[in-house]
């Protein structure tokens, strides 16, 4: 996307000070901006959190309801992932059908939750091959400067995790709905860490203007025992095998801290 | 009985299709098999079979997505509604979409695209069979398309996933392993750069068997690599046989076809020295 000749002044600049060790924003290579995460902010949706990274500002809301299970699984609920980039969010952002960094975006938050079998599935069938409840994670992107994944990734985790959906009781092939409302169990906690190169430099957390200029970046999704759930390279550029490796180390590091603190909001 | 039984399996584990764990499907890949497309490939990769089709660089439409400065690679992954089970609509899906994106993403590396200013290079792949790996051996058959089409390439991309299944990093996962596996890490590789173009992984592994998956998935790319090249230089091959059968002299075969894999090398000295 570095095509014209602002973005390869500011290419220059960016790696430039980040040869240097800082970013143009003050910050070191590996450092996030300020995370605030908040959860069960509207009444609506049965989980929902908002996340600001920076100026990145993403609502994430968790509905729950009934449907038909797939074919080849009776059995199991379904969880579906989506993002919607709003035209409010960025200049260049226009309304219409999603462009392919939504359904990337979606695809690479839902990876990680199904890889690392977040919801147990079997859990939320209801009547086999007919009712099964149905979680939909919606991605609501606000305010664009970089990084969605990382930020929709925990957004999603912390909505999820503070989720609350209707609970119901199956007799005979009959469904009520209970009074209480049951929490949403989650069996593992992945977060998506994304590394992204500039020049010969890794950085992460990049703002908009970094994701312009930059070369490719990686996505790792790790849960809490460090095991890697999904990757993602993006980027025309290759990486050797040791830059995956470090992207791996840093992405390991950085999710950890950014999984100790949305459970510290979410009290989980 | 069943512990001699657990023995056995322990002592002799064995892949559903008694493959060895870091053995390749048989891999057949043909060129120039379309004789409408500037350059095609079709690859038959265990039970898949893929058609790989190249148009271009030729203009951009529509004009708005062209880029000023450097050609645009296009890439579209479609599956034929036979080619799972059960049939699927032929209207492109959400992976689909994400598959046409990585692959992109795989192969630009590869090409010199700032020669082509306001074009496009079409890659268009059609699955006509899919049995695991699809994505991979869609990149495998789209480089040698595009090889095909003698647009220059900076190298061949080769692809081949690695999996965990029963606990045990095996490559180039079957349409089972893939489904039934523990986890799947497709990955593309250009020998000649020693890098990765893509990478990808679902499933849970540890940060130590990630690594050791990737170096795996990068030993059968360079086999695939080989096949790659036999695959064009029996294309070219044959058309240089046939101009030395003509001039009768088959022994100068071998060195002419060396010759034409790097044209520039040879030729740009000569060109210094007339001047």
């Amino acid at each position: 996307m570095s095509n014209n000749i602002v973005s390869k002044l500011k290419r220059k600049k960016i790696e430039e000070v980040i040869k240097t060790g800082k970013r143009m924003d003050g910050r070191d290579l590996l450092q996030y901006r300020d995370w605030q995460i908040k959860t069960g902010f509207l009444e609506k949706p049965e989980g929902s959190a908002e996340v600001r990274l920076g100026k990145t500002h993403v609502v994430v809301g968790v509905k729950a309801g009934i449907g038909t299970p797939f074919e080849d699984s009776p059995d199991e609920g379904v969880m579906m992932v989506n993002a919607e980039f709003t035209p409010i969010a960025h200049p260049t952002w226009e309304p219409g059908p999603p462009p392919n960094e939504a359904i990337e975006l979606a695809r690479v938050v839902d990876r990680g939750l199904r890889a690392a079998k977040v919801l147990s599935m079997d859990e939320l069938g209801l009547v086999s091959g007919e009712k099964v409840q149905m979680v939909f994670v919606d991605l609501y992107i606000l305010n664009y400067d970089g990084n969605l994944i990382d930020a929709c990734s925990a957004g999603a985790l912390a909505a999820l995790s503070t989720a609350e959906i209707p609970d119901f009781k199956v007799s005979k092939g009959e469904i009520t709905q209970k009074d209480k409302k049951k929490k949403l169990k989650l069996r593992a906690h992945p977060i998506a860490a994304t590394v992204v190169k500039i020049g010969d430099e890794f950085i992460v957390d990049a703002t908009v203007d970094e994701e312009e200029v930059m070369d490719g970046r990686i996505t790792v999704t790790l849960d809490e025992n460090g095991n890697v759930n999904a990757m993602q390279k993006m980027g025309a550029i290759g990486f050797s095998v040791d830059e995956i490796k470090k992207c791996i180390n840093i992405a390991s590091e950085k999710a950890a801290e950014i999984r100790a603190m949305v459970m510290a909001v979410t009290n989980g | 009985m069943s512990k001699t039984r657990k023995k056995k399996t322990s002592k002799k584990w064995e892949r559903i299709d008694g493959r060895k764990p870091d053995e390749l499907r048989p891999i057949h890949i043909e060129s120039g098999v379309l004789p409408n497309a500037d350059g095609s490939a079709y690859i038959e990769m265990g039970r898949n079979k893929i058609m790989a089709g190249v148009y271009g660089p030729r203009e951009m439409h529509p004009k708005r997505l062209s880029k000023p400065n450097q050609g645009v690679l296009r890439c579209r992954y479609h599956m034929a509604p036979f080619s799972v089970d059960p049939r699927r609509s032929p209207a492109p899906s959400r992976r689909d979409m994400e598959i046409s994106m990585v692959m992109r993403d795989a192969l630009e590396p590869a090409l010199f695209l700032e020669r082509y200013p306001r074009s496009v290079i079409d890659v268009y792949v059609e699955i006509i069979q899919a049995d695991g790996g699809t994505r991979c051996a869609s990149i495998n058959a789209a480089a040698v398309a595009l090889a095909d089409a003698g647009i220059p390439m900076k190298d061949l991309v080769a692809s081949v996933a690695v999996g965990k299944y029963e606990d045990k990093l095996i490559l180039d996962l079957g349409d089972y392993e893939d489904k039934k596996g523990q986890s799947d890490l497709p990955l593309a590789y250009m020998p000649k750069f020693d890098k990765v173009t893509l990478l990808q992984m679902e499933g849970i592994m540890t940060q130590e068997e990630t690594v050791e998956a990737v170096k795996m998935a990068v030993e059968g790319c360079k086999k695939i690599y080989e096949i790659q090249k036999e695959t064009l230089k029996k294309k070219y091959g044959m058309v240089q046989g046939e101009a030395a059968a003509a001039e009768d002299l088959p022994e100068e075969q071998l060195e002419s076809s060396e010759e034409a894999e790097e044209p520039t090398e040879d030729d740009k000295p000569t060109e210094e020295e007339e001047q």
